[in-house]
């Protein structure tokens, strides 16, 4: 069960993600990104966070997506064309990302052997979260509602118009 | 069959953020790249949450909530900045606004 779910759940994700990067018309990398946020949320069960699943929904596929499609067709952005390839790049680039990603498992396997159970983690739900963001966090929880207040801020100083 | 372990998503992270990356350093639509500045901020929210399931601590979960909220705020100034942006030079790609190029 945990197998099954996490191997359709993670490769809907990761082809998703490969297709936002691949398309060259915004609004299907936006539907894609859907795509990935949506499947996260799942995993985000499979681990036990049950409101992180809830928030991830709400906050990223419903009101960020709605912003990035929002400002897409305000600025009625249409497909991209290729230019300035480089394959200096692919040949430089492909081997050292391997050399990367091997030292990574490396370093990675021989560390964290603990194997994920479905419901195995009980921690996740809004009680849990709520005390610990009110008790132990509750100054950086503050402080992320003043980085808020200004991001509207700057956002609307921004995106206004010009007053003469 | 072989269980999932704290690596699998570890390594569903990593994939996560290298799609991110080359998203942000190939493409040229500015909202493809905050699209995949998105991917970077998510691949980074799974690291917290696995470690926390890992851990038996919520408080890589308070942390992802940090980073949700970040990315929001970042989405929205970000957004702000391309409509700017687009009303003083009618584009939307990056390697045409060189307006500090010398």
């Amino acid at each position: 069960m945990d197998v099954i779910l996490f191997l359709i759940f993670a490769i809907i994700a990761v082809v998703c993600a490969i297709n936002v990067v691949v398309q060259t018309h915004p609004i299907s990398s936006a539907i894609s990104l859907v795509g990935v946020m949506g499947s996260l949320a799942i995993l985000y069960l499979t681990l036990g966070a049950e409101f992180l699943a809830a928030a991830q929904v709400i906050v990223y596929a419903g009101a960020v997506m709605v912003l990035f499609v929002f400002v897409i067709m305000l600025l009625n952005a249409g497909a991209e064309t290729k230019k300035g390839q480089s394959s200096m790049a692919l040949f430089l680039g492909g081997p050292l990302l391997v050399a990367l990603l091997i030292l990574l498992v490396w370093f990675v396997q021989s560390r964290y052997s603990e194997t994920v159970h479905f419901g195995g983690f009980r921690g996740g739900s809004a009680q849990d979260v709520g005390r610990a963001l009110f008790t132990t966090y509750l100054l950086p929880f503050e402080v992320t509602s003043i980085l808020i207040l200004i991001a509207i801020l700057g956002a609307i100083v921004l995106a206004r118009k010009e007053m003469d | 069959m072989h269980p999932i372990g704290t690596v699998h998503y570890l390594a569903l992270s990593t994939a996560l953020l290298l799609i991110g990356t080359v998203g942000v350093l190939t493409r040229r639509n500015i909202v493809i790249i905050l699209m995949s500045i998105e991917l970077i901020l998510n691949a980074v929210n799974i690291n917290l949450i696995v470690f926390s399931h890992a851990l038996h601590s919520v408080s890589g979960q308070v942390f992802a909530i940090f980073v949700i909220t970040d990315a929001v705020a970042e989405a929205a100034v970000g957004l702000g900045i391309l409509i700017a942006l687009f009303r003083n030079k009618e584009t939307v790609l990056a390697d045409e606004i060189d307006l500090l190029k010398w």
